[in-house]
């Protein structure tokens, strides 16, 4: 059995590995197979998986990524997520990629979907359109056919149809994985010391890039050997990290906040690995079980439209609450629409359920974690020392 | 009935302005005298957007439509705005976002004081046309919270594939049929009838012709019009609260008339200070302009000879002149095609092309791409948009930056110096293509 280190270890690997080879590897081990990339939100991986491709997750190049070409195709006031991108696809990077799909989250990731198809013409690419109405019959329908639309086109893709078989089965494979994720999440909540907010996040990294039952096995090792040996525990705060969902935070940002004080027991990184918050049902017609999953079993946030104004937010109170959370950390992107836009909705509602917060921004590529230390060190301190308790 | 008249002095210099801009400006004036009247009349209100705005429909239910993008737009134009920014920003509003929000959030913080200087009114409704921009959709949260009224979502899938799908438009007429209607009658009172909707819907498309044959009249030689600064005069009825109006039909009838004297007279446009001199740049110009020095930022082209001959700025609010109309045969379709096919739904590839068959149509010198700091629709991909178009067209293309109504990012210098390198750059081009011939 594995230790936390080296299951780390091997997650480090992947997360450094700007070339993707694991993926490289698993295609080149079967000839015809292919790889779909997608980016933030999320998409339906199990339609990808049930292709028998590989669903790879692109959120951009980190801080470890040179930006040559890709400043060049945007101005300074766009985020950086878009450039990186476009640097991994200039520079071959994913040369090996035969469909990307860009979700549903936002203006630039959405004109990205059309650069991409004027930059890679070869490549399937695909502006993935989910609902915002949360009707069954008229959201429900037409993710429907949206999603019949993208199962038809990856049957084309391998040359073969996707049967409903291979979709239960999928589907299966991913409630499986969903189910280890949020198991993996309620014991980091629980014990956050035993389960360091770096160490969940290149598990969750690695997601992006394992299939989805090497993953599976991945969580299943770090549970056992994270449950088996005791770690130090510090006197840290307990903080939820929001607005994370798209463009990644530098991993030294995320150990930075530990490292200051606030132990991470939630966060809104990589949504798409936990993004259906239910078991996804395997009988039945399998599209539509998706849709109704996605239109009343999916995580909330800012790229989705609240219909209830009482409601809007009221994710964030909860998970403060389940997680016995003591304050909220705001960290955004630069030029992040979605997460800009809509952290001062969520700061009322916090200030109004009486709950901390601060908030800063960043970007992909930040360097410099003093500031960000000081601040999330502050905040700790006063919750420690003033919070009243 | 067209000759320009001297209107109020700005900065000791009288205003040159069509009489059909004249006209226009009064058709908004009375219609911020009937939003701020709602006190005393009772009327309800629906606030919605350009992109998306269903005014026929709004109008079934005797509402009042109020469009926070216009309001911006004014206070932009009336050198408000940038107090309002900085006010939003000091409630917690990020530098970095859409400073139409900014604007009318800062603008409800300070009193929410329409341009006749009277209080809007509440909204009874939000309809959330989300169409083209996705922060429309955080935009009315955002509204929402603060007026804690009924919102209601209409979501209009993005054209990503360059073309909208029998789903796109199933999923659009459901929302219209079975929720947006619904709504709308509970919150008027007002009972939903088709035929009325029909009525509106050929008003529009009368009006929709004759502003058509405005924007292309700019095919002469010289352009009677300027189609973006001049567009956005052009645009205002139509996009805004009287597209499906006999005051719209009334309007674009008159304007027509108005254009179709300067045409024949060989004029060039009218601008703030009187008829353009010569023509002597012809330019497709893509992306909003600036709002806060509009007249400075217009200056810098009539005083080099520049005219603007098409705009993709002036098909936000609907791309009339690709060949959509409002259809009154299909009522509750054409509602959704016409929200699907506004400029920012369409798809990049399908923004280029448009964009190169303008240079090629109004026989245009070039393209300039004015990018907005804080509007991630029109500007993320126009570095792309740029080089494609360039390469396609074989005409040169340039790239300024400014910001919609906020002042801090309106570098009068910077501008005028592109501006100046760029009409240098096609006399180069001329002057190469005449010593080829």
């Amino acid at each position: 059995m594995p230790s936390t280190a080296e299951i780390i270890s091997r997650a480090t690997q992947l997360f450094e590995d700007l070339q993707f080879g694991a993926a490289r590897e698993w295609k080149a081990a079967q000839p015809g197979r292919k790889v779909i990339g997608y980016m933030p939100i999320y998409v339906p991986r199990e339609i990808i998986h049930a292709a028998g491709m590989l669903p790879l997750g692109i959120v951009g190049g980190g801080d470890q990524l040179e930006v040559i070409h890709g400043d060049a195709y945007y101005q300074s006031y766009i985020c950086r997520i878009p450039r990186s991108t476009v640097e991994l696809g200039v520079s071959g990077r994913l040369d090996f990629v035969d469909g990307m799909l860009f979700p549903s989250i936002c203006d630039v990731i959405r004109n990205l979907s059309g650069m991409w198809k004027l930059m890679f013409p070869h490549v399937y690419s695909r502006y993935f359109d989910v609902p915002q109405n949360y009707n069954d019959e008229i959201g429900g329908n037409y993710y429907v056919n949206e999603l019949a639309e993208l199962r038809h086109a990856l049957g084309e893709l391998r040359g073969r149809p996707i049967s409903d078989d291979e979709l239960r089965h999928s589907i299966a494979v991913y409630n499986e994985n969903r189910r280890l994720v949020r198991e993996l999440y309620e014991f980091r909540a629980q014990q956050p010391w035993q389960a360091p907010a770096a160490e969940v996040y290149l598990l969750m990294r690695a997601g992006l890039i394992l299939t989805v039952d090497q993953h599976s096995e991945m969580l299943r090792d770090y549970l056992i050997a994270a449950r088996a040996v005791e770690r130090p525990r510090r006197d840290n705060c307990r903080v939820v990290l929001s607005g994370v969902f798209c463009e990644q935070p530098p991993l030294n940002l995320i150990k930075s906040l530990e490292l200051a004080g606030c132990y991470v027991v939630d966060d809104d990184l990589l949504l798409v690995t936990r993004w259906l918050t239910a078991d996804v049902p395997t009988d039945g017609d399998p599209l539509r079980n998706l849709a109704l999953a996605f239109l009343h079993h999916s995580e909330s946030t800012a790229a989705r439209f609240e219909p209830n104004q009482l409601e809007k937010g009221q994710h964030l109170v909860r998970a403060v609450k389940r997680t016995g959370a003591e304050g909220v950390i705001f960290a955004c992107p630069s030029f992040c629409d979605p997460a800009l836009l809509d952290r001062p909705i969520l700061q009322h509602v916090l200030a109004a359920a009486g709950i901390s917060y601060i908030a800063f921004k960043y970007a992909e590529n930040s360097g410099q974690m003093q500031p960000i230390r000081e601040q999330a060190g502050t905040f700790a301190d006063s919750i420690k020392l003033w919070s009243g308790q | 009935m067209t000759t320009p008249v001297s209107t109020a002095k700005t900065s000791g210099k009288e205003v040159e302005k069509d009489a059909s801009m004249q006209k226009q400006k009064a058709m908004m004036a009375a219609h911020y005298d009937r939003l701020t009247a709602v006190p005393e009349t009772g009327a309800k209100v629906c606030n919605t957007f350009v992109p998306g705005n269903l005014n026929e429909l709004i109008k079934c239910f005797d509402l009042l439509n109020n469009l926070p993008e216009i309001n911006a737009i004014q206070n932009g134009l009336r050198r408000l705005s940038g107090n309002f920014v900085l006010e939003a920003e000091k409630i917690g509003h990020s530098e970095d976002v859409c400073t139409y929000v900014k604007s009318d959030i800062g603008m409800m913080a300070k009193g929410n004081i329409a341009p006749n200087g009277k209080k809007f009114p509440a909204p009874d409704v939000l309809l959330l046309s989300y169409t083209g921009c996705f922060t429309f959709m955080k935009w009315f949260e955002l509204l929402r919270e603060q007026y804690k009224c009924e919102t209601i979502m209409l979501h209009t899938p993005y054209m990503g594939d360059g073309k909208f799908t029998p789903n796109m438009i199933e999923y659009m007429v459901k929302q219209i049929r079975d929720e947006v209607i619904p709504k709308l009658e509970r919150i008027s009172g007002v009972k939903f009838d088709i035929d009325r909707l029909r009525e509106y819907l050929k008003k529009s498309a009368v009006a929709e012709d004759d502003l058509v044959y405005v924007l292309e009249t700019a095919k002469s030689r010289p352009s009677p019009i300027d189609a973006y600064f001049g567009g956005i005069y052009y645009i205002g009825p139509i996009f805004g609260a009287f597209r499906g109006t006999d005051d719209a039909i009334e309007y674009y009838r008159f304007l027509r008339a108005e254009i179709d004297e300067r045409r024949a007279a060989g004029k060039g446009p009218v601008t703030p200070d009187g008829d353009m001199g010569t023509e002597k740049y012809r330019l497709v110009v893509e992306g909003p302009p600036n709002y806060t020095h509009f007249r400075q930022f217009w200056k810098m082209f009539y005083d080099e000879g520049a005219v603007v001959v098409a705009s993709s700025y002036t098909k936000v609010g609907g791309v009339y002149d690709l060949g959509f109309r409002h259809n009154p045969d299909k009522p509750l379709e054409t509602l959704a095609e016409y929200c699907l096919g506004v400029y920012t739904n369409r798809s990049l590839p399908m923004r280029i092309d448009m964009l190169t068959q303008y240079l090629t149509d109004y026989d245009a010198d070039g393209l300039l791409i004015n990018s907005i700091k804080s509007c991630n629709s029109f500007s993320a991909g126009q570095l792309l948009m740029m080089r494609e178009i360039e390469k396609r067209s074989g005409k040169p293309a340039a790239f300024i930056e400014s910001d919609l109504v906020d002042p801090r990012y309106f570098s009068a210098a910077n501008i005028k110096n592109r501006l100046e390198s760029y009409f240098q750059m096609i006399e180069q081009r001329r002057a190469a293509n005449r010593a080829a011939a």
